[in-house]
C-alpha cells in the first residue's frame, strides 16, 4: 500500500468518526430526552400546553424522528444553524464563534510552550540517562501527571493573585470588556499568564516523557553507532541523526493531545473564569442549556477530529517509511 | 493441583524479592496502602462526622477556621471539619475510582483478547471502535453523556452514573495493550499445538492466554485506577458528583464555589488536591514498576558516556 | 612474514563488560595480531567468542558498560588507546572504517543514502558539497549501485544493495583499513558471492587492508591471506590461511575445520564439538577450551597457555606446543 492509499484510509476514517459524532449528538439531544420540546427550549421555562404544541409543530418535532427530524437537523447543522441558546437568548453559533478565538489563543499558547519545554527537557533527560537531569525530569513528569488540572489552576490562582498580584480571572479587566482583543494586548497577556502556565506545566510532563523514551530508543539503534563510527561527536550525532527520528512520535502525540487539551481548557477556563468555549461549556452544563451544550459539543468534537486528520496527513509526509498501516 | 500451587508460590516469591528492591514500587505501594487504610478506618481517624458543624463557645458556626488543635485542617465554609471530610472523602474517591477502573479493565481485556485472538474483521472492527473513541475529546463527551443521563431522571445515585460513564470510556489503552500481547502469544508453539489436538477456543484462551496476560492486566489496571481517580475528581469538581457523599473532588467544588480562595482558606482547597495526588501518584508508581518488571527496557544506548579505558590515567 | 611495517598492530588487548548486577565478564583477553597494508585478515570463531568486541574495541565504539583494561592498538606509530575521544574521532573513518553486520538498521531510515555518504565526506573536510556529491556518485558506481538511486531512502534498497551502500560509505574517506563485521551473514548465497567479489575488487583497486569477521570458514579460505582463530575471548591460532587450513595445530582449529562440511566428501557425517563455549563471567581456570578439548591433559585445566610461535608467522596458544618445545 502506498502513501496515497494510506492517506485515503485515514481520511475515510475521520469522515466515519465525524458521522458517528453527528449521529451521537442527534441521539443524545433529540432522541433520548423524554420531551424534545423541553430539550430545545430548556426545562425551566414555563409555557402553556398550546404553546408547546405550536412549538412542536414549528420545530418539526411532531414528525417522525428518523429520517425526517434527523435530516432536518443535519441540514441545519451544515448551514451553521445550531439552535438558539435559551439562557443567553442568542443563536448558538454566534455565541460559540466569539468564544472560540479566546480558547484557541489559550490552548495554542499553552501547547506551544509545553512542547518546546517538554521536548527540550526530554531530549536532555534521554541523552543524559540516569544523571540528575534525567531523574529530576522523570520525577517532575510523574508528579505533574498526577496533579488534577483544575486543582493546579486553583493553587496557581491563589498563589499568583496573592503574591504576584496577577488577575484572578477573566480574559481582560472589567474596564476592557467588549473591546477587540488586539487593542488591549498587554491586559490580555497579563490575564493569560496563570492559565497558560497551568496548561504548560501539566502537558510539559507528557512531552518530556515521550521525547525521552523516543530518544532513548533511537539512540540504541544501529545507525547511531554507524554515525559515531564515522567520527561524529555526540552532539553532532544527536542533531543530525537522532533528532528527526525521535521527533516523529511527538507529532503523533500532539495529535492525540488535541482532544485532551480541550478537556484541560474546560477546567482551566472554569477556574480562571476565562471567557472561552471551555467555560461556556461548563456554564451550559450547570444551567442545563441543552442547545448550547449540544452545539458546543458538536463544534469541539468536529474540530478535534479534523485537527487529528490534518496531523495524520502531516505525519505521512514527515516519515518516508510510511507505506502500509 | 499441587505442583501448580508450588510453582505459583515460587513465582510470587521471586516477584516479591525483585519488587522489594525497587524503591519506586515500594513508595507507590505505600501511598496506595495508606490511602486505602485511611478510607477504611475513617471513623477511627476522626472523632467527628463529615456533616457535623463545629461551634464555638457561643454556639456560632466556626466557618473557615484555620487549623487548630481541635481541627488539624481547619473547617470549611459551614464549619465542618476538613480532616474528617478528607478521610471520609477517601472512601468515595477511591471506591468510584476502583469500580470505574475495574469496569474499564474488564471491557478493555474483553475487547483486547477478542480482537487479538480472532483477528480478521473482528479485530478490525473492534480496533476502529477503539480509535473512534480515542479521537473524540473525552471530557466534553463525558459531560454531555452525564447531562443527558441526568435528564432522564433515573433514580440512581450520581456516583453510579459516574462510575459507569468513566468505566465505559477509559478502556481503550487496556484494549490495545492486551491485544498486542495476545497477538504475540497466539503465534507461539503451544497454542498451535493445542489447536492441533483439537482444543476449543475457550479452552485455549482460558488455559494458555489468560495466565500469560494476567500480570500485564494487573499492572495496567493499577495505571487505569490512577486515571479513574483523576477523572472522578475532575467531574466532581465540575459538580457532577454527589453532594451528599462528597469525594475529594466534590470538596474542591465546594471550596471553589464557596470562595475558599478569596477567603484565604488554604486548608480547605490544598489538602483534597494533595490527597488526589497522593492516591494517583501511588497508583502510577506502582503500576509503572509492575509494568517495568514485565517489560525490561534497554540496558544502555550508544551515546551514553565516554569509553572507559583502563590503560589511560 | 612480510618485511613491511604493520598497518595495524593489536597488542595484548583486554576488554571486559560490567553487567547490571555487578558481575564482570572478561570479553577479550590478551588478543594480539597484526594487519599489513593490502592484506586481508580473517577473524573467525563461534558466536560470542569476541570477534565483534575486538573490532569495537579497536575503534573504541564499545557501549558504556564496557571497559578496555589493557593493551595497545598501534596505527601509524600511535597507540589509539592513549588518545582522547576527540583525537580518536579523527582516526575514525579516515584511517579505519567499519561495515556493520546486518545493514538493515545501520542506515538512518529518514535520510537518503546519498546524503549519508556525503555526510562522511564533508565531516572530515575532504571537499565541498558539490565535489562531495560527485564523489558519492563515484562511490556508488564503484560498488555497483545505479547513481540514479542516490536520493532514495534505505528502505527502497534491497538487503544486498544496503550492504553495498554501507561499503561505499565506508570507503568515502579513503581509509587504509576496512573492518567488515559479518558482511554476508544476513544475505542469501548469491548475494553473498557478489559482496565478496566486490570486496576483493575494491581491495585490489584501492590497496585496502581488510579485516573480515565471520564464522564462515569457507569465506575465509576464499578471500583471506591470514586468519586469526578466536575462542572464548582469546586468540587460539593465528597464521597464513593456507598453513592454518592445511595443517591446523590448535585442537580447536582442528575440530572447527572438521566440523565444516566438505564438498569433496558429502557423504561423511558432520563432526560436532561437544559442549558449549564458556560463559564469559564464569570462565574455567586454565585454558578456556580445555573442557571441550579432545587432547586436554592436567596442565590445561590449571594454567592458561601462552601463544607459541610455530614458525612462519604461525602461532597457536596451546600447551601441546610448549611441551614439544620443552621436550626438544
Amino acid at each position: 500500500m502506498n502513501r496515497r492509499d494510506y492517506l485515503l484510509r485515514k481520511i475515510f476514517f475521520s469522515l466515519v468518526t465525524l458521522a458517528i459524532v453527528v449521529v451521537l449528538n442527534f441521539v443524545l439531544f433529540r432522541v433520548l430526552p423524554g420531551d424534545p420540546v423541553r430539550a430545545v427550549i430548556g426545562r425551566n421555562v414555563r409555557i402553556s400546553a398550546d404553546t408547546q404544541q405550536a412549538l412542536r409543530e414549528q420545530f418539526g418535532l411532531d414528525r417522525p424522528v428518523f429520517p425526517d427530524q434527523f435530516l432536518t437537523a443535519l441540514g441545519q447543522w451544515a448551514r451553521g444553524n445550531l439552535g438558539v441558546s435559551w439562557s443567553l437568548r442568542k443563536p448558538v453559533g454566534e455565541v460559540l464563534v466569539t468564544k472560540l478565538g479566546n480558547t484557541l489563543l489559550l490552548i495554542g499558547l499553552g501547547q506551544l510552550l509545553s512542547i518546546i519545554l517538554g521536548v527540550a527537557l526530554g531530549l536532555l533527560a534521554g541523552w543524559k540517562r540516569k544523571t540528575a537531569v534525567d531523574v529530576g525530569a522523570l520525577t517532575f513528569s510523574l508528579i505533574a501527571w498526577a496533579i488534577p488540572t483544575f486543582w493546579l489552576g486553583i493553587i496557581l490562582l491563589a498563589a499568583g493573585s496573592t503574591w504576584l498580584g496577577l488577575p484572578t480571572g477573566g480574559i481582560v479587566s472589567p474596564s476592557n470588556v467588549g473591546k477587540p482583543l488586539y487593542t488591549v494586548l498587554p491586559d490580555v497577556t497579563h490575564h493569560l499568564i496563570l492559565p497558560t502556565l497551568t496548561l504548560t506545566i501539566l502537558y510539559m510532563g507528557e512531552y518530556m516523557l515521550i521525547m525521552r523514551s523516543s530518544i532513548m530508543e533511537v539512540l540504541g539503534e544501529d545507525y547511531i553507532l554507524t554515525a559515531k563510527a564515522k567520527g561524529m561527536s555526540h552532539w553532532q550525532v544527536l542533531r543530525k541523526h537522532a533528532l528527526k527520528n525521535a521527533m516523529l512520535p511527538i507529532v503523533t502525540l500532539i495529535a492525540i493531545n488535541l482532544g485532551f487539551t480541550v478537556s484541560g481548557a474546560i477546567y482551566v477556563e472554569t477556574v480562571f473564569s476565562y471567557d472561552g468555549l471551555g467555560k461556556m461549556f461548563q456554564t451550559a452544563l450547570v444551567k442545563q442549556d441543552y442547545p448550547l451544550l449540544q452545539g458546543a459539543f458538536l463544534l469541539l468534537a468536529v474540530s478535534v477530529i479534523l485537527a487529528n486528520m490534518l496531523a495524520d496527513i502531516l505525519y505521512t509526509y514527515l516519515d518516508p517509511r510510511v507505506k502500509a498501516s | 493441583m499441587n505442583p501448580r500451587w508450588t510453582l505459583l508460590k515460587r513465582n510470587l516469591l521471586d516477584f516479591w524479592k525483585t519488587f522489594r528492591r525497587n524503591r519506586m514500587g515500594l513508595a507507590g505501594a505505600f501511598l496506595v496502602l495508606t490511602a486505602v487504610l485511611a478510607a477504611v478506618f475513617a471513623p477511627l481517624l476522626s472523632p467527628y462526622t463529615p456533616t457535623e458543624t463545629m461551634r464555638d463557645a457561643e454556639g456560632r458556626a466556626l466557618t473557615f477556621a484555620p487549623p487548630s488543635v481541635h481541627a488539624p485542617l481547619g473547617t470549611d465554609d459551614a464549619g465542618r471539619d476538613v480532616w474528617t471530610q478528607l478521610v471520609y472523602g477517601a472512601r468515595i474517591s477511591l471506591t468510584v475510582g476502583f469500580l470505574a477502573g475495574f469496569i474499564a479493565m474488564f471491557i478493555g481485556s474483553l475487547f483486547g483478547i477478542t480482537a487479538g485472538y480472532f483477528g480478521g474483521w473482528v479485530d478490525n472492527l473492534l480496533m476502529r471502535i477503539t480509535d473512534v473513541l480515542l479521537v473524540i475529546p473525552d471530557l466534553p463527551l463525558i459531560l454531555v453523556l452525564v447531562a443527558t443521563v441526568r435528564q432522564l431522571e433515573l433514580k440512581v445515585s450520581p456516583l453510579v452514573i459516574l462510575i459507569l460513564v468513566i468505566g465505559l470510556l477509559y478502556w481503550t489503552s487496556t484494549a490495545r495493550l492486551i491485544r498486542s500481547q495476545v497477538l504475540t502469544i497466539k503465534e507461539r508453539q503451544y497454542v498451535y499445538r493445542a489447536r492441533a489436538i483439537g482444543a476449543g477456543n475457550w479452552h485455549i484462551v482460558r488455559k494458555h492466554i489468560l495466565p500469560q496476560i494476567m500480570p500485564l492486566i494487573v499492572a495496567n489496571t493499577v495505571l487505569i485506577l490512577s486515571t479513574a481517580i483523576l477523572i472522578e475528581s475532575g467531574l466532581a469538581f465540575l459538580g457532577l458528583g454527589d453532594p451528599t457523599q462528597p469525594s475529594w473532588g466534590t470538596m474542591l467544588n465546594f471550596a471553589f464555589d464557596r470562595n475558599a480562595v478569596s477567603n484565604g482558606a488554604w486548608w480547605f482547597y490544598l489538602p483534597p488536591g494533595l490527597a488526589i495526588i497522593w492516591a494517583t501518584l501511588g497508583c502510577v508508581l506502582l503500576g509503572n514498576v509492575l509494568e517495568e518488571m514485565l517489560n525490561p527496557r534497554l540496558a544502555s544506548h550508544h551515546l551514553e558516556g565516554e569509553q572507559r579505558i583502563a590503560t589511560q590515567p | 612474514m612480510t618485511s613491511t611495517r604493520p598497518l595495524l598492530s593489536v597488542r595484548n588487548l583486554g576488554t571486559e563488560f560490567v553487567t547490571t548486577d555487578g558481575t564482570v565478564a572478561r570479553a577479550l583477553e590478551d588478543v594480539s595480531f597484526d594487519v599489513h597494508p593490502g592484506q586481508t585478515v580473517g577473524l573467525v570463531g563461534e558466536s560470542g567468542c569476541g570477534k565483534t568486541t575486538t573490532l569495537l574495541s579497536i575503534m573504541r565504539l564499545l557501549p558504556v558498560t564496557a571497559r578496555i583494561t589493557s593493551g595497545q592498538v598501534i596505527v601509524a606509530g600511535t597507540d589509539l588507546l592513549s588518545l582522547s575521544e576527540i583525537e580518536m574521532r579523527r582516526y575514525r573513518w579516515k584511517e579505519l572504517a567499519i561495515v556493520f553486520q546486518g545493514a538493515m538498521n545501520a542506515l538512518n531510515p529518514v535520510m537518503t543514502v546519498g546524503e549519508q555518504i556525503r555526510e562522511a565526506i564533508i565531516l572530515h573536510d575532504l571537499m565541498d558539497k558539490s565535489h562531495a556529491t560527485r564523489r558519492v556518485d563515484e562511490l556508488l558506481d564503484m560498488v555497483g549501485i545505479a547513481v540514479s538511486r542516490r536520493d532514495q531512502y534505505p528502505h527502497e534498497y534491497s538487503g544486498g544493495m544496503r550492504q553495498r551502500a554501507m561499503i561505499a560509505m565506508a570507503l568515502a574517506c579513503q581509509p587504509s583499513l576496512l573492518f567488515a563485521d559479518e558482511p554476508t551473514t544476513a544475505l542469501d548465497v548469491m548475494v553473498q558471492a557478489q559482496i565478496l567479489e566486490l570486496l576483493q575488487k575494491i581491495q585490489k583497486l584501492l590497496g585496502l587492508a581488510v579485516v573480515l569477521v565471520t564464522h564462515d570458514l569457507g569465506v575465509v579460505a576464499e578471500v583471506c591471506d591470514s586468519v586469526v582463530v578466536m575462542y572464548g575471548g582469546k586468540v587460539a591460532e593465528n597464521g597464513p590461511v593456507d598453513e592454518v587450513y592445511n595443517a591446523p595445530r590448535h585442537p580447536y582449529t582442528q575440530r572447527l575445520l572438521e566440523a565444516f562440511p566438505d564438498l569433496n566428501r558429502p557423504a561423511g557425517s558432520l563432526a560436532v564439538i561437544p559442549g558449549t563455549p564458556p560463559r564469559l563471567n564464569a570462565l574455567p581456570p586454565g585454558c578456556r577450551f580445555a573442557p571441550r578439548c579432545h587432547v586436554a591433559f592436567d596442565r590445561c585445566h590449571i594454567e592458561a597457555p601462552a601463544e607459541t610461535g610455530l614458525g612462519g608467522g604461525h602461532t597457536a596458544a596451546c600447551h601441546l606446543f610448549e611441551k614439544t618445545e620443552a621436550a626438544r
